[in-house]
């Protein structure tokens, strides 16, 4: 089938997509952005999370036709040129990347709790980010960089 | 050395902590990891694998499979053009199975398709004809000569006896015993990066691979063989690593993406997905140990006996080190008199085990740890004072009869602990999400206890017995746009720790120079040796170092500014101190470069009705000789204690008669956020005078000590005996 979905502020048109593939495979395979990470492709880990409208999914799990004529926005759509959102600066700064496998869902999953709640307590970051699985960092420290970007966004 | 440094202190060299120079790429989505690799007219390639442990293949038809459109290649063990044998230590794994399968996940053929979808669908067409045979899955029968018989030479991979002093005059005139058999559960690495990689057919006849690996030469090596090609037409390049753990220290998709490019004369991707990632790495030893401490009333230890068994599973992989490690730190970090330690690891029918951080080390310290413990109780003693009077320091002689020749400060790591803060008590406003279970609502805290843990681990840090172990670096000084810059080009594999900015630290640290590049890593340059057992800062930071005062004598009394149009250009190899084989009767010998030692202190509560448990605090004290980039040291203590948390109370791999019953994320369970406590670090620099910048290798320890601490913390709250690891709902509740 044909696809068309808006990514990251652009219309895109993918084609002889089977019936069977998920947004992350034609993000991935068919689109070029391979930012989102396929790390179990069961909705477990977080690592493909996107924003479908809004919205922040699994990407894996999502099959690509269900996004015909939608807004999809990626971990590649967040910064602004060469400028870093702040969830990104303050990721790289507090030392919250080690392998990197994980850190495009937690940092879409981070950027869209502080969108929501600018100032989070520790519970409600703990909360938001627990369907994003680490493995290198024992999460302290993507906690002190999700505290320091709600500051950095507070500030700015 | 000729010239001074004095004008030459970086603000971001040894000793700092400034951003990873990949660390933009990957939270842009921007960097490259080995699955994320595309080529154009590039195929997909997957692998058909043994659904039993042990089997005779009776035939393979590949025929309908060949026929489906889209499939480029179909290969079996008949395709492999060179010898059909790899491994670590021991080629003894076949490329693709001949007449048997010795594991459920074994590989039997490869496809290459233009789909991935295509290829897993040839997969389902071929055909295999297998003999299903009783498979050998106990590891103590297997010692014993049990069972079948699987490799030449029988199911004995390695035994490795330690003999220290007289353990039974020793035992004679001890005044407490305490004894115990303890289990370890079969743990995963878990790294998230799928293995994955991209072979590209070059036209000289050989390939290019492009791949997560922890060891690129070792690979090529074992690449080489089975391709049957001169080590120059295989070249690797590091594909970006998402993560590894030692579950890529031995070859996945390596051979048979090659065979799949040569084959078919177009690129082959290969990417795992996570329940072939479970069949498709090597996992942690599981063992049995039998333990019995001997001391006097006043808790001094006397003599040490313990038998160990490691399930090596059905290819021995790096069994044999891991044999090693456990035997000879067997004993912990305490000075005992008298030891009597026998270690095994074996061939079994389970999923094939090896290298995972903490490597023989984590099996020994639980069992080593609970028996301190028994010992306090029955001396009377508090478990920080058990542990500390018979604390090992330099000086110390182990049981190898190795004498410890640089800082271990056993007793120091756990009076620093002692000396944090608790954590609060529960109570004040009710919140599930600080409760064992959380927001499933499974307690207001009726039921729940609160308990506190202690343990202090020893990890060698760099390769062992004898081992050539060296890096080698290759340093290039010049101007560049009228500013010195400087670029580093190793085979030392960075996996995610941090390696690329401590070498970029250290040029800047040496040369005074602020830009220093870290070229792409691939085997153009000579052996860096693993990205394990702690020891890429020691070996290859070593090698950098070594590099960059070469460059400095080349410079004189130039600065670099003034360098013109000259490039400098050293490579060196570089080796730590040489190490000696073991003993092979009574395990004697200087085996180890240098050891590591961290501390941990658990505090949890305990759900003792439904036997949920809340880890509410982990603290640690860790030596590291010198905190080369005190972030990631941090880093590692973090990450690496959260592996040993899950060890404790969740993390296994479950095996029923050979078979894995819980391949996927949905079933093994790794720590989340929700899982990990706040952390209080205490992070000593002791400097070691015979490494480089007095560094100790920092991954490995904190994986060791935290999982019997959080064992202990539980056994302080229910009073359970809690002999096996991961801790179970029903061990705590008796149920």
């Amino acid at each position: 089938m044909r696809l068309n979905v808006t990514v990251n502020g652009e219309s895109k048109q993918a084609d002889d997509v089977w019936a069977g593939e998920s947004l992350l495979y034609v993000l991935r395979e068919r689109l070029g952005l391979p930012g989102s990470k396929n790390a179990c492709e069961q909705g477990e880990c977080g690592s493909c999370t996107v924003y479908l409208d809004d919205v922040p999914v699994c990407s894996c799990l999502v099959a690509a036709g269900q996004t015909e004529g939608r807004r999809v926005r990626t971990v590649e759509g967040l910064a602004d040129g060469d400028r870093l959102d702040p969830v990104q600066q303050s990721f790289v700064d507090n030392g919250a990347v080690q392998c990197g496998f994980c850190t495009p869902g937690l940092v879409v999953a981070a950027h869209d709790l502080l969108g929501r709640v600018p100032d989070p307590s520790d519970e409600e970051i703990r909360e938001a980010l627990a369907g994003n699985l680490c493995r290198c960092t024992g999460y302290e420290k993507i906690l002190d960089a999700v505290r320091s970007a709600a500051l950095a966004t507070e500030g700015s | 050395m000729s010239t001074s440094t004095e004008n030459r202190v970086s603000q971001a060299g040894v000793g700092t902590s400034p951003q990873r120079p990949d660390g933009s790429m990957k939270v842009r989505g921007e960097f490259a990891y080995s699955s994320d690799l595309w080529h154009e007219d590039m195929l997909w390639g997957a692998t058909l694998r043994s659904p039993h442990p042990y089997a005779r293949i009776t035939g393979i038809d590949i025929g309908a499979a060949l026929a489906l459109p889209g499939v480029y290649a179909v290969l079996t063990h008949a395709d492999v053009p060179g010898v059909n044998r790899y491994g670590l230590e021991h080629a003894d794994q076949p490329v693709l199975a001949e007449d048997v399968v010795r594991y459920q996940g074994e590989p039997v053929a490869v496809v290459a398709a233009d789909h991935p979808e295509t290829a897993r669908r040839a997969l389902e067409r071929i055909t295999v004809g297998y003999t299903v045979l009783e498979p050998v899955t106990d590891s103590e029968a297997a010692v014993a000569g049990e069972g079948a018989q699987l490799h030449p030479g029988g199911n004995v991979v390695r035994h490795v006896p330690i003999r220290k002093g007289d353990p039974a005059a020793a035992a004679e005139g001890a005044e407490v015993v305490v004894t115990g058999t303890y289990e370890v559960g079969m743990q995963d690495q878990a790294f998230l990066g799928p293995e994955s990689g991209l072979a590209v057919p070059a036209e000289d006849g050989g390939v290019d691979l492009y791949v997560a690996t922890q060891w690129l030469h070792v690979d090529q090596r074992q690449i080489v063989a089975a391709l049957g090609l001169p080590e120059d037409k295989v070249r690797l390049t590091l594909g970006g690593v998402g993560g590894a753990f030692g579950g890529r220290e031995d070859l996945s998709i390596q051979v048979h993406a090659c065979l799949l490019a040569l084959h078919t004369g177009k690129p082959v991707k290969m990417v795992y997905n996570r329940e072939e990632s479970f069949y498709g790495h090597v996992h942690r030893h599981p063992a049995v140990l039998h333990y019995e401490h001997g001391a006097d009333r006043d808790g001094r230890l006397r003599y040490v006996r313990a038998r160990i068994f490691l399930d090596g599973g059905a290819y021995a992989s790096s069994t044999g080190a891991v044999v090693a490690n456990a035997a000879t730190l067997g004993v912990g970090p305490y000075d005992v008199p008298h030891a009597a330690v026998d270690c095994w690891g074996v061939y079994t029918n389970n999923p094939p085990c090896g290298a995972m951080r903490g490597f023989g080390a984590v099996q020994a310290a639980f069992a080593y740890e609970s028996q301190m413990d028994k010992l306090a109780d029955a001396c009377g003693l508090d478990p920080v004072e058990v542990r500390t009077r018979n604390a090992m320091a330099e000086g110390t002689s182990m049981p190898t009869g190795q004498v410890v020749d640089s800082p271990a400060p056993v007793a120091e790591l756990l009076r620093r602990l002692r000396a944090m803060p608790l954590p609060t008590e529960p109570g004040g406003e009710l919140d599930l999400r600080r409760l064992p279970g959380g927001v499933s609502n499974t307690t207001h805290g009726e039921g729940v206890v609160r308990g506190v843990g202690y343990a202090v681990g020893i990890k060698n840090i760099c390769f062992s017995e004898a081992f050539d172990d060296y890096s080698t670096a290759r340093v290039r000084l010049q101007v560049v746009g009228g500013e010195p810059a400087a670029t580093v080009h190793t085979a030392a594999c960075e996996v995610g720790q941090g390696l690329v900015t401590v070498l970029q630290q250290i040029v800047r640290t040496e040369l005074g120079v602020e830009r220093v590049t870290i070229e792409p890593t691939d085997t153009t340059i000579g052996n860096a040796g693993s990205t394990s057992a702690s020891r890429q800062t020691y070996v290859t930071g070593g090698a950098v170092r070594a590099a960059c005062l070469k460059v400095r004598d080349a410079l004189g009394a130039l600065s670099p500014s003034d360098l013109g149009d000259k490039v400098l250009d050293e490579t060196v190899e570089w080796r730590h101190r040489p190490t000696e084989e073991l003993d092979p009767v009574t395990g004697q010998g200087n085996a180890h470069v240098q050891y590591g030692f961290a501390a941990h202190r658990a505090v949890v509560d305990v759900d003792t009705e439904l036997g949920l448990v809340k880890v509410v605090a982990l603290d640690c004290a860790q030596d590291v000789g010198k905190a080369m980039n005190p972030q990631a040291v941090l880093g590692q203590i973090q990450g690496g204690s959260a592996q040993g948390l899950g060890l404790a109370v969740m993390e296994e791999i479950q095996i029923a008669g050979g078979v894995i019953r819980n391949p996927s994320f949905t079933d093994y369970l790794i720590p989340t956020v929700l899982d990990m406590p706040p952390m209080n670090i205490d992070v000593l620099e002791l400097a070691d005078p015979h490494a480089p910048y007095g560094l100790r290798g920092v991954g490995e320890p904190p994986t060791i000590s935290s999982t019997p601490a959080v064992v202990a913390a539980i056994r302080a709250a229910t009073g359970r005996a809690l002999d096996r690891v991961p801790v179970r709902p029903e061990h705590i509740t008796g149920t």
